[in-house]
């Protein structure tokens, strides 16, 4: 059974896209028999490109899909202090009540989330006002502590949104996000159209926060740079699979599987001046994903078995698992030096 | 040895406001550099949000009339670009390619539609077959064929494909100068090399020179060959690309390198924000600086 320590387990999920056009049913296998579990006090990171489903999978994880995205198959367990809870078997006003309070998300594109005719305050009473079920003196109190803490002055409360900056905007986003103190954060491409100061910044302060406030957070980006600093442990999702999973620098320096080494060694870096070469191919069509392993059309290792036999998610070292018929052959594109180490 | 382009003391102020609040914004101050024909280069500008990188960018492509200065492309001013001629003829030579390829492209419209409105304004074509033929040669040298495309809409083709679209639609006319504004940062991280390695191969296969315009200092470090770095409108260090991201000298370049998230410490969860108590100290000293050369070709604004 699942360790008491985790916040959430996540087993066999299937999220599909099913639509039916014209007595044409076509079935998109966005999120397909991803197993997982996130501990506590821990930063989870999710990688992969563009329709590799990861936003589907963080979707699922938030409770917040809507139709014609369904969960198919698999359970999904929340476990906030003795509360126990599946969002998709629980009733609507259980899911409901663990919003913000234990369950928040930070959305990406922070100019769409706070409505632009209205200012930042109203913004926070209407999101977390009535989750925090405190007096309005309190919630006040609260809240102008809470953006002291992050390092933004009350005023901004009386700002509208574009009379802040996008770094502003965004922090003010994950303010809103967290001011309730919740359990577990989701965070999707919380950095992506910000520059490299501002993108600091912001991871700076979503762990910070998240140190503070001992939650655990999942967040989500195409941009490895930011998961090699974030995150505590990370998960590869190729077109709707977990592929690999495992601690943040055995993932860099000893990956297990191609797509991963790929990631990792395509990476251009300030001082190596080594050629760098993109995937060739393009990510699978989820609708009519290739047989067996996913990756293996694009997969410079693959032999006849990734063809017609889907690799399991086998554990291949201490807490390090991947999808990879080959794992034992795959070796990093890039060696990664051991600077951390040295300074330690 | 002829001058392709030449940016000589250019700077660009928007006014804000109204008649009774007026403000001025100098976007662009004081810039100057030049680009040779003889030899194709990658010239990378690099800066934060509002440095004026993209409006730099603007008044090189005759969007925007500079305020103060003088932009000369193969010797002819900016200002004397009048007619719709001389217009057409400058843009045979100087393309743009745009940040967000899902934005450059209506997605009713087939993309091909882009690649031939090119090739009829632009090199005049009229012939069905000739104006395939042209759009079949700039599609070979972005790595795709008119094949793969015809009949296609934006959103059948991955983001970096569309990217490589965008860049093949502005090598129709064969120009001399490329003008990329960001083009990968809307691209994502595994197909972001793909398009990089083009710009480069642009460069030396086709002879074209790019000027790549990012915040990305990790890839400006791989393609370039000289980089300008902008602090809210200044130069603030210019010179060979490597050199200059190896050792930066200013304080506003070093900045942005510490700023830079690196592999190296994959793991260590090292994220002290960047102290920009130096760099602004810096820039608030910059308006009386000056740039002085240093050796290696490098050029450093210093306070006086």
């Amino acid at each position: 059974m699942a360790d008491t320590d985790d916040i959430l387990t996540v087993r066999g999920l299937k999220a599909y896209y099913q639509m039916a056009y014209f007595g044409i049913e076509r079935e998109v296998r966005a999120v397909d028999d991803v197993t997982l579990s996130i501990r506590r006090n821990e930063i989870y990171g999710i990688a992969g490109e563009s329709s590799s489903g990861k936003t589907s999978l963080i979707k699922v994880l938030a409770a917040a899909i809507r139709p014609p995205l369904k969960v198919v198959d698999g359970s999904l367990t929340y476990r906030f202090g003795d509360l126990e809870i599946d969002p998709y078997k629980a009733r609507k006003e259980e899911v409901d009540a663990i919003r913000w309070k234990h369950l928040s998300y930070i959305m990406q594109g922070s100019m769409s989330v706070l409505n632009p005719v209205r200012r930042i305050k109203h913004s926070f009473t209407d999101f977390a006002l009535r989750p925090m079920g405190v007096p309005k003196n309190i919630f006040w109190e609260r809240t102008k502590a809470h953006l002291e803490r992050l390092n933004l002055s009350p005023d901004v409360l009386n700002a509208y949104p574009h009379e802040l900056s996008g770094g502003m905007r965004q922090r003010v986003t994950i303010a809103l996000a967290t001011v309730c103190q919740p359990e577990f954060i989701i965070a999707d491409e919380p950095t992506t159209a910000l520059d490299v100061v501002v993108q600091k910044d912001v991871l700076a302060m979503i762990r910070n926060v998240q140190q503070q406030m001992g939650s655990s957070v999942v967040f989500v980006t195409h941009d490895m740079s930011v998961h090699a600093n974030m995150a505590d442990r990370i998960g590869i999702v190729y077109a709707g699979r977990l592929v690999e999973e495992g601690p943040t620098r055995t993932l860099f320096t000893a990956p297990k599987h191609p797509y991963t080494a790929h990631l990792v060694g395509s990476l251009p870096r300030i001082g190596d001046t080594s050629a760098k070469s993109a995937l060739e191919g393009r990510p699978p069509n989820l609708a009519d994903p290739p047989p067996g392993c996913r990756f293996h059309p694009r997969c410079p290792l693959a032999i006849e078995k990734c063809k017609t036999e889907v690799p399991p998610l086998a554990t291949v070292g201490e807490s390090h698992r991947s999808a990879c018929w080959r794992a034992d052959d795959v070796r990093p594109l890039t060696t990664i030096s051991h600077r951390a180490e040295a300074v330690l | 040895m002829t001058t392709l382009l030449d940016v000589r003391n250019v700077s660009k102020r928007f006014a804000m406001g109204g008649i009774l609040s007026r403000k001025h914004v100098d976007a662009v101050i004081d810039v100057s550099f030049t680009l040779e024909s003889g030899t194709p280069e990658i010239f990378t500008i690099i800066g934060e949000s509002g440095s004026g990188k993209t409006t730099l960018a603007r008044m090189i492509l005759g969007l925007e009339e500079p305020s103060e200065g003088d932009i000369n492309f193969e010797g002819v001013s900016a200002a004397e670009r009048k007619d719709r001629a001389a217009r057409l003829s400058f843009m045979r030579r100087v393309q743009p390619v745009f940040q967000n390829p899902f934005e450059a492209f209506n997605p009713l419209k087939q993309v091909e539609r882009y690649l031939e409105a090119t090739a009829r304004t632009l090199l005049g074509l009229k012939d069905k077959a000739e104006i395939e033929a042209a759009m079949d040669g700039a599609l070979q040298k972005v790595g795709l064929s008119y094949r793969e495309i015809k009949g296609r809409y934006a959103h059948e083709l991955s983001g970096g494909q569309l990217q490589r679209v965008a860049i093949a639609r502005a090598l129709i006319p064969e120009p001399a100068l490329l003008i990329t504004d960001e083009p990968v940062s809307m691209v994502d991280a595994s197909l972001r090399m793909s398009i990089v390695n083009l710009l480069r191969d642009l460069r030396d296969k086709f002879g074209v020179s790019v000027i790549y315009i990012t915040h990305d200092l990790a890839t400006a470090y791989y393609i370039s060959d000289r980089i300008m770095i902008m602090q809210k409108g200044y130069v603030v260090e210019m010179g060979p690309a490597r050199p200059v991201l190896d050792a930066p000298e200013h304080a506003y370049s070093r900045l942005l390198k510490e700023s830079v998230l690196s592999i190296e410490d994959a793991g260590s969860g090292k994220l002290e924000p960047a102290d920009r108590s130096m760099a602004k100290a810096a820039w608030e000293a910059t308006g009386e600086g000056q740039l002085v050369a240093r050796d290696g070709g490098r050029l450093v604004r210093v306070a006086r």
